[in-house]
């Protein structure tokens, strides 16, 4: 694929004209679907695909776009030629675009990871059989996935992985579920099984008769899965410089009335785990580390260098939409075995569901529990609770009703695979809540 | 590109065989403040080859598409299937691809090469301007997709199908902000305003009338007073019934939900198997059909991804559940009636139970009688905010424009109205039905669903509802 790359790469660059600056984006997977239902094939297949994106400026006006590559020198050679063509007819009929940042970066990167994977028709047999009698729902991918810049100044970055994941949901005869996801880059058959052997047991605890709470305040502990739900929404109107200069923020409130979250939160964009590449469409690379939220205050934003000339700040190389590329929330003190004691009594969530902003600019998220929750009392699991639905502000549960952060970190990998297999993933860890509104 | 000479040329062992090619094209143009952000088309291209052997069906998405490419994805998925048939969940004949000849093409009157992309620009541009009704409108924003798209699908059972799609989405938006208080208004919510319709749709004058109203609405929104708490009569416009209908009947009804395919994922589903024929969904009143044929809507067509041809099926008659959302193997799976809805987003992704056009079909109230019947509520427009529970039970929806109704009369204009509810109930206590003057035709191009993830269009129309005695609250 890489070779691919260049090859389209130094026979495009060669053929611009006078004035025309071009950035290339690489973007491809080779990837392995397994869906399984009730521990059995619900569908399989693989797909293999390759994108190629262009970015062309000619005196200050842009024109963007993208193609699909078969994989054929000479007729990706063609496409691609095709696409330019048509850029270059639509970029003079554009008005000029005062924040046009030119893909003029010449740094270069390259980094490869191989893995150790299960050849794809292999994996049915190697995961269903371990899966014994209990009830699975859920989806294996893997394979390789690919990303790529190049521009016309001479920067070149390319980034390839292999990686797995099998993202599942053990249910009951009760329909009371736990939710799990086994992912790495080198498969072991006898830790899969250790871990699913793991969650099994974890599934007997929701047997117990569910108990069915009142709409209310409670103390609350919110485990690490959910509490990397909450940390995506500030990709959606929240990190971004742009939108808190649009008035379409929720942390508008913590740069124009100065308002503060709890010392116990920090919050950082951090690419040392190296799930994600650091370089982004632009080919700019991201620092290792930018502290957002620090202590509770908001220190940085995420700032694109289109945004930074727009309003006259310095860039940190975010991508175009400001979204967070490696989320990454800062420990506590909280220790995992004092967890239900310090939470004494009140629910425990393992998982979020559904999140959405209710108030954006208010700061007020509503979502679903789902899955393993449980009634505390006195520091013990007494019963699984029924699904509720939470509507609370990040200015309180983040805020004043923020009490004890866990001293361990985990990695929540996005298994996400709408415009192809994701690469991030959250590192953070879980909370305890002296209060969190439970509404429905 | 010959598909039936790929097809013929195919060398496998397999009890059927299926190529779909899907070549799309999207445009994308927004315009902020009157300055360009995005002048983009994305061309994707591919082919899905699917095989059934020993009763499992695998597939191989490819964009290679010469004779080779699609013999090795041929050969890769008969290994898959062979592979994984010792562990199938259900083990399919070949009557889950039934055998489909036909054509579709959707309706437009100017095409979309009509309007130069310059013309476009300077369209959005005159539409962020007339947004910006004063200086308390600090951002403005005009948005512009158009979706071509031409699917060809061809089997070894002699299915022949080809439909080609126009679509057109659009949306203006006005953020006013004064004090501390911010507040937003745009063409209807949620891209709601997304037809298969060709450049017509940007009838320059049309286009600035709705900007200036929007902009005036979201003007008119920071001296509001906040949305009133308490439980009272809620009127829905239908561009947030589309919402309503989507999240709360859609994804509730559709089969390979309820047989628990997206248990993982998007969730189960409330509805159960023995509930079809037997299940008091909502009032007397609501009726719910799956319409593929209503003219402009978003999601009309001729034929599913798995070659069932589509026709208008009622799914709820007078508020009982008769029907599911299932294609041929959900059909076969469980045993319910379905309809035409087994979708992929697009060549690389298998096809599942899909929403398409599902709409609520219209009363015979007029929208004043249904005020006059109020005697304290709020009427709500242009969703916002959208959650729901996985078993599509407790949902929690919040609109960008409300008004307070007090005796019979629309009165003051409130901020950030919202409510909340669970379905069933929710839907047995519409009281009130809008008739045909009041039935409005939306749709969305982002249905999110299925692992590995697909996102998808949906067609929604819907009349004017009034709900007794709903949960309703205001904002932070
Ligand atoms: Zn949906």
């Amino acid at each position: 694929m890489e070779k691919l790359f260049k090859q389209i790469n130094q026979t495009i660059m060669a053929e611009l004209r006078d004035g025309e600056c071009l950035g290339l984006g690489f973007g491809g997977e080779q990837s392995a679907f397994t869906r399984i239902n009730a521990a059995k094939v619900r569908q399989i297949g693989n797909v293999d695909e390759a994108d190629l994106g262009f970015n062309l400026i000619l005196n200050g006006r842009r024109a963007t776009g993208s193609i699909s590559l078969s994989g054929d020198l000479d007729e990706d050679l063609s496409r691609a030629r095709g696409e330019l063509q048509r850029l270059r007819t639509e970029v003079v009929q554009l008005p000029e675009d005062p924040y046009l940042v030119l893909p003029e970066s010449k740094e270069t990167s390259r980094s490869e990871k191989h893995g150790n994977l299960p050849d794809a028709e292999a994996i049915p047999g190697i995961l269903l059989p371990a899966m014994g009698n209990v009830d699975l729902t859920g989806i294996w991918a893997s394979g390789r996935v690919y990303q790529g810049s190049a521009n016309s100044s001479g920067g070149y970055h390319w980034f390839a992985s292999d990686s797995f994941s099998l993202d599942y949901s053990l249910i009951t005869p009760s329909e009371k579920m736990v939710k799990a996801t086994y992912a790495g880059t080198e498969w072991d058959q006898a830790a899969y099984e250790a871990f699913l052997a793991d969650s099994i047991t974890k599934l007997e605890l929701m047997s117990l008769p569910p108990k069915k709470i009142e709409p209310g305040d409670y103390r609350t502990f919110i485990a690490a899965a959910g509490v990397s739900d909450i940390l995506s929404m500030f990709s959606w109107g929240g990190v971004s410089e742009a939108a808190i200069r649009q008035s379409e923020s929720c942390l508008g409130k913590m740069r124009n009335e100065k308002v503060k979250l709890s010392s116990l939160f920090s919050f950082s964009e951090d690419y040392s785990s190296g799930f994600a590449p650091r370089f982004n469409g632009n080919g700019e690379v991201a620092p290792e580390k930018t502290t957002l939220i620090d202590g509770g205050e908001l220190t940085n934003t995420l700032v694109s260098t289109r945004t930074a000339k727009e309003y006259g700040v310095e860039s940190n190389f975010a991508s175009e939409g400001e979204s967070m590329r490696a989320p990454s929330m800062a420990a506590g003190s909280l220790k995992e075995s004092e967890i239900l004691a310090s939470l004494g009594t009140g629910v425990y969530l393992s998982n979020l569901h559904y999140l959405n902003w209710s108030d954006m600019i208010g700061g007020r998220i509503t979502g679903m529990t789902r899955y393993a929750c449980f009634w505390v009392e006195d520091g013990k699991i007494v019963a699984p609770i029924e699904n509720m639905r939470f509507d609370d502000s990040i200015y309180s549960f983040l805020g004043e009703n923020l009490e004890a952060v866990t001293e361990k970190l985990q990695i929540n990998p996005d298994v996400g695979t709408y415009d192809g297999r994701e690469l991030s993933a959250v590192v953070c860890p879980g909370m305890l809540l002296k209060s969190f509104s439970l509404t429905l | 590109m010959d598909l039936h000479q790929l097809l013929s040329g195919i060398d496998v062992r397999a009890d059927w065989i299926g190529l779909r090619y899907v070549k799309e094209n999207t445009g994308f143009r927004l315009v902020r403040d009157g300055k360009p952000e995005a002048n983009t088309r994305e061309s994707k291209q591919g082919v899905m080859v699917e095989v059934l052997v020993n009763g499992q069906f695998a597939y191989y998405g490819t964009s290679r598409l010469d004779k080779p490419g699609i013999q090795a994805a041929a050969e890769r998925a008969v290994k898959l299937a062979t592979a994984a048939s010792k562990y199938s969940l259900h083990s399919f004949g070949t009557d889950a691809r039934p055998v489909a000849k036909g054509s579709y093409s959707s309706p437009f009157q100017t095409a979309a090469d009509a309007f130069s992309p310059g013309e476009l620009s300077d369209l959005l541009i005159k539409a962020t301007a007339e947004l910006k009704v004063s200086d308390k409108v600090v951002t403005t924003n005009a948005m512009a997709r158009t979706v071509e798209t031409e699917s060809h699908f061809v089997a070894s059972n002699g299915s022949d199908v080809e439909q080609k799609y126009l679509m057109v989405s659009a949306d203006y938006s006005a953020i006013a902000h004064e004090g501390s208080v911010t507040q937003k208004r745009t063409d209807g919510g949620l891209l709601a305003k997304s037809y298969q319709a060709g450049m017509e749709v940007f009838n320059e004058a049309d286009v600035l009338a709705r900007c200036r109203n929007i902009g005036a609405e979201a003007v008119e929104l920071l001296t509001a007073e906040e949305c009133p708490t308490g439980t009272m009569d809620l009127i829905l416009a239908p561009d947030q019934m589309m919402l309503q209908i989507h999240e709360s009947v859609g994804h509730a009804l559709e089969i390979d939900r309820i047989l628990g395919d997206e248990r993982n994922y998007a969730g189960w589903s409330f509805v159960r198997l023995e509930d079809f024929g037997k299940l008091q969904y909502g009032s007397p009143l609501m009726n719910i059909t799956f319409d593929p044929y209503v003219e402009n809507q978003f999601a009309s067509y001729a034929y599913d991804d798995g070659g069932l041809k589509a026709e208008k099926e009622f799914l709820i008659k007078d508020g009982l559940l008769i029907r599911g959302l299932g294609g041929m193997e959900s059909q076969l799976r469980s045993g319910i009636n379905g309809v035409a809805n087994f979708r992929a987003s697009s060549w690389n992704r298998a096809p599942i139970d899909r929403m398409a056009n599902l709409n609520l079909e219209p009363g015979n109230s007029t929208q004043d009688e249904m005020i006059a019947a109020v005697e304290r509520g709020v009427y709500m427009t242009s969703n916002r905010s959208w959650s729901i529970d996985d078993y599509r039970n407790k949902f929690q929806f919040g609109c960008e424009y409300g008004k307070l109704i007090e005796n019979g009369k629309l009165t003051k204009t409130v901020k950030n109205p919202n409510y909340r509810a669970i379905s069933n109930p929710f839907w047995r206590s519409l009281k009130m039905l809008g008739n045909r003057d009041t039935f409005e035709v939306y749709g969305t191009p982002f249905c999110g669903k299925g692992e590995p993830n697909q996102i998808i269009r949906v067609g929604h129309a819907s009349p004017l509802c009034l709900f007794d005695s709903v949960e309703i609250f205001g904002g932070a």
